[in-house]
């Protein structure tokens, strides 16, 4: 009787975070939800409550269920026939009993049939998923899409759309094209208004569609025709009820295997515009792929926390030499660095999370009410940061899940490297993670603006003013160091004002900050709660190491040895 | 067609996964390592429950549990998942009982509750594995039984049809209501506990744990469902004598530690011989056939 949400204490510290207060009471607009919902939490600790007693649900599934079925779907997985596709039944079980417990659409308002929760335990519920099934977090954590419904639809479209989302019915967002991946300006799903109709048809092809066979489709399509680029797009809203949408093949892909990757025909599909014409990418699939990038990033610490632990119990029961291999200190450091890479994600990604939902809630609040100055003052800090540990934590959180599988592989030896064990799953699907939703390369695009404008620096320096215990004290030296290393090298690379020189260090630059920011979130965790000491020490001692390589790499280079990595052709 | 349903259920130690100090040195469960737990197949009898509620509009859903005050938790986990309402059995005069004084007691808590269609409990508990209370309180209600179902399948004209699940194959029978139904561990598992039901009844609380635990005063007025009904044996007009210890003739004489040994296992090699023996083997000592 596994529970995944018990049995990890870290998610409990993580979710009373003193910033929780702040959330709730803005989710929440004090408590006025009590007299209409009988669901509803009447103040700030009857709703954390409610967040853990939900919590544990979803904890009890994910031991009892969904991470049972993980093996079995990876092997059966879905399959397609006459345009239709059909889940393997580990995961139809799973769809039934999330459903059942009243898990989907989370997030939404009440007055949609949502829990309203906030991000934070939402993302936390994701982090347990992932952790019992990568995979299947694809198809639930597409709850995602309702977040973009309801935030760019009508009114209307809203109270069509949303309860159905959180009655259960699953959704997909269609982006992907064969010419357009990452380069999203190039779709070219037509979109079509037919006056005598008056709606929009949709015809064209889609590919490397999550869950492509869903209920409810978030469409990026061409509606002005004659465009090329970005501000020609439109978002749509298709409903399979109405058909004209057919699933031409499924991916066979290397992990994430239960969720459906599909290649969609749209044949004269019945859709309808969502928010304004022409803002379908540069608005609203921004704004959706940030979500969706948060969602990325619980599923790469679930994969952390999950490649630790099977690392870690095998390394207890294994004996080579007479001796548990957890003995030999090749392994310990090996197994010690997982956790610390775990623990330092799973900061990285609640403190996202928190910073997301604070500027989410004014921004909905704004939608009722003019905002005060200084709730606008807060909306714009908070936005602002948002926007930059978003790609920061997607690219790291990303980056160490993988690392992670790959470790649990070497700690399980030969037999990590057969099929029998759990670890080869992980390594398969924590490879995708630094892929979708913007490789690691593009996290760096986004996130190095933040570098040179200094962002993350201001928010380093604020870390640096909180109070630490005294026992404290070495370690935060240690960060203080490595940020004036942090500062030096983005000084020395931004002073040459060359884009090109600016671009070829980016990922450094990105890194050495991240290590920093990572860093000091784990050294406030071990300043509340002892058991996070050992992370923090090993993660800055680890961190440290990476900033003095990035520091020497960058400080020894010359300028004109550019050449040499440039193509040549 | 709404059916009034009384699930009765049980709070048990888990003794599913019993490690070396579930028994204390005087041969009786040692509680404090075990938590208490929803007996399984009382879930699953819940599940059925649920079922029909989902089939038959208007159906309502009591829990009918018996035992200290914390078993109130059994009747909140019910409400979790999508039960109505429920009644905690609980007085120190019920305290002891064997399954002859339980009956009793849970059918004069049934003839209080008076209206029902039917009585849905799980086979047996896994704290006692007698398999005898829902049979006992079909006699003393004079009502009929299906034993061991596994699916409730339909309720129509005042009949209701079950598939039973017996040693060699499934029996199909029909029943008429009311009628007590005790069901298998094979039958369907539970649901799980519902967000919004966990956080819309998680305050139901018993006058006593009330007064125990103090909170959220405001609210039992405002949301009456949320105060859970507590009965004692003068509630359910019970007879004292007929009830817990005094009301029950079955002693323990004497609890046995039994622990299996190595050396009562036996290693086989794969040849088509040593498997041949083996079945032959558990056939002749009535292990299997």
């Amino acid at each position: 009787m596994a529970n995944f949400y018990t049995d990890n204490p870290s998610l409990k510290h993580h979710l009373h975070h003193p910033l929780m207060r702040r959330i709730v009471e803005l989710k929440e607009r004090n408590y006025a939800d009590k007299d209409k919902f009988d669901y509803a939490p009447v103040d700030f600790e009857d709703a954390m409550d409610s967040y853990e007693k939900v919590l544990e649900i979803v904890g009890e599934i994910c031991g009892n269920t969904i991470a049972p079925n993980a093996e079995s779907v990876d092997q059966e997985g879905p399959s397609v026939k006459d345009g239709r596709v059909t889940y393997a039944k580990g995961t139809q079980i799973n769809l039934d009993a999330v459903r059942k417990a009243g898990l989907m659409g989370i997030a939404m308002p009440r007055r949609y049939n949502g829990l309203n929760f906030p991000i934070v335990p939402y993302i936390m519920a994701a982090d347990m998923v992932s952790r019992a099934d990568a995979g299947f977090e694809n198809l639930w954590g597409l709850q995602d899409c309702a977040e973009t419904l309801y935030e760019f639809g009508s009114e209307d479209q809203r109270q069509r759309y949303l309860p159905r989302v959180c009655g259960g019915e699953t959704m997909s967002m269609d982006l992907t094209e064969p010419d357009a991946g990452s380069d999203l300006q190039s779709v070219m799903l037509k979109a079509t208004y037919n006056e005598k109709d008056n709606c929009w048809y949709l015809n064209g092809v889609k590919r490397f569609i999550t869950n492509g066979d869903s209920d409810i489709h978030l469409v990026l399509a061409r509606s002005e025709e004659g465009t090329r680029d970005g501000r020609g797009l439109s978002m749509f809203i298709y409903d399979k009820r109405n058909g004209g949408v057919n699933v031409r093949r499924i991916e066979n892909k290397m992990g994430i295997k239960g969720s459906p990757t599909c290649e969609l025909v749209f044949r004269n599909a019945k859709a309808e515009l969502c928010g304004d014409r022409k803002l379908g990418l540069i608005k609203y699939v921004m704004a959706l792929m940030n979500g969706a990038r948060l969602g990325i990033m619980a599923q790469a610490v679930g994969l952390s926390e999950a490649a630790y632990r099977e690392a870690y119990a095998y390394a207890i029961e294994r004996k080579q030499f007479g001796k548990a291999i957890i003995e030999f200190p090749a392994i310990s450091e090996i197994i010690s660095l997982m956790r610390a890479k775990a623990d330092a994600s799973r900061a990285m990604l609640y403190e996202t999370a928190r910073l997301v939902d604070i500027y989410k809630a004014l921004d909905d609040i704004s939608k009722e009410r003019k905002l005060t100055p200084e709730e606008r003052a807060e909306y714009k800090k908070y936005s602002k940061l948002a926007d930059a540990f978003t790609p920061m934590g997607k690219g790291m959180t990303t980056e160490y899940a993988n690392q992670n599988a790959y470790d649990a592989i070497q700690v399980h030896g030969g037999s990590g490297f057969m099929k029998d064990y759990t670890c080869e799953r992980l390594y398969r699907d924590a490879r995708i993670t630094n892929i979708y939703e913007g490789t690691t390369q593009l996290q760096v695009v986004a996130a190095i603006r933040h570098v040179t404008t200094n962002t993350y620096l201001n928010r380093i320096k604020e870390y640096e003013t909180m109070d630490f215990k005294p026992e404290l004290g070495d370690l935060k030296q240690k960060l203080v160091a490595m940020t004036g290393l942090f500062e030096n090298v983005v000084n020395m690379v931004t002073e040459t004002k060359n884009s090109e020189y600016i671009d070829f260090h980016a990922r450094r630059l990105v890194e050495a900050g991240a290590h920093c920011v990572m860093g000091y979130l784990l050294l406030l965790d071990a300043n509340e709660d002892d058991s996070f000491r050992r992370s923090a020490e090993v993660y800055i001692n680890y961190g440290q190491a990476e900033v003095d390589k990035i520091y020497a790499f960058i400080s020894k280079f010359k300028h004109e040895d550019i050449s040499y990595y440039r193509h040549q052709a | 067609m709404g059916l009034r349903i009384i699930v009765l259920a049980k709070q048990v130690p888990d003794t599913r996964n019993v490690g070396k100090d579930a028994m204390k040195e005087d041969g009786t469960i040692n509680r404090a390592v075990l938590p208490a737990i929803f007996n399984p197949e009382d879930l699953n009898a819940l599940e059925q429950a649920l079922r029909l509620k989902e089939a038959y509009p208007g159906t309502t859903i009591s829990l009918l549990t018996m035992g200290p005050g914390r078993a109130a938790e059994i009747i909140r986990e019910g409400l979790y998942r999508g039960a109505d309402n429920g009644y905690l059995l609980t007085d120190r005069a019920f305290a002891g009982a064997d399954t002859l004084a339980t009956s009793y007691a849970l059918s004069m808590a049934i003839r209080k509750i008076k209206d029902y269609d039917l009585i849905i409990c799980g086979r047996q508990a896994i704290d006692g594995d007698t398999a005898q209370v829902g049979p006992q309180v079909a006699e003393k209600l004079g009502l009929s039984q299906i034993t061991y179902a596994e699916e409730i399948t339909k309720i129509d004209n005042g009949k209701v049809t079950v598939k039973r699940r017996l040693e060699k194959g499934i029996e199909t029978v029909e029943g008429k209501l009311p009628i007590v139904i005790t069901v298998n561990g094979t039958a369907a598992e539970c649901r799980p506990r519902n967000a919004k039901l966990v956080q819309k009844y998680k305050h139901a609380k018993t006058s006593t744990e009330r007064k125990e635990t103090p909170g959220y005063e405001e609210l039992y007025d405002a949301r009456p469902y949320l105060n859970l009904a507590e009965w004692s044996v003068a509630d359910v007009n019970a007879d004292t004598a007929l009830c817990g210890l005094s009301g029950s003739p079955t002693k323990v004489k004497k609890i046995e530690n039994i622990v299996f040994q190595a050396k009562e296992s036996v290693t086989l090699d794969s040849s088509d011989e040593a498997i041949d023996n083996l079945m032959k083997e558990l056939i002749a000592n009535h292990t299997i056939g």
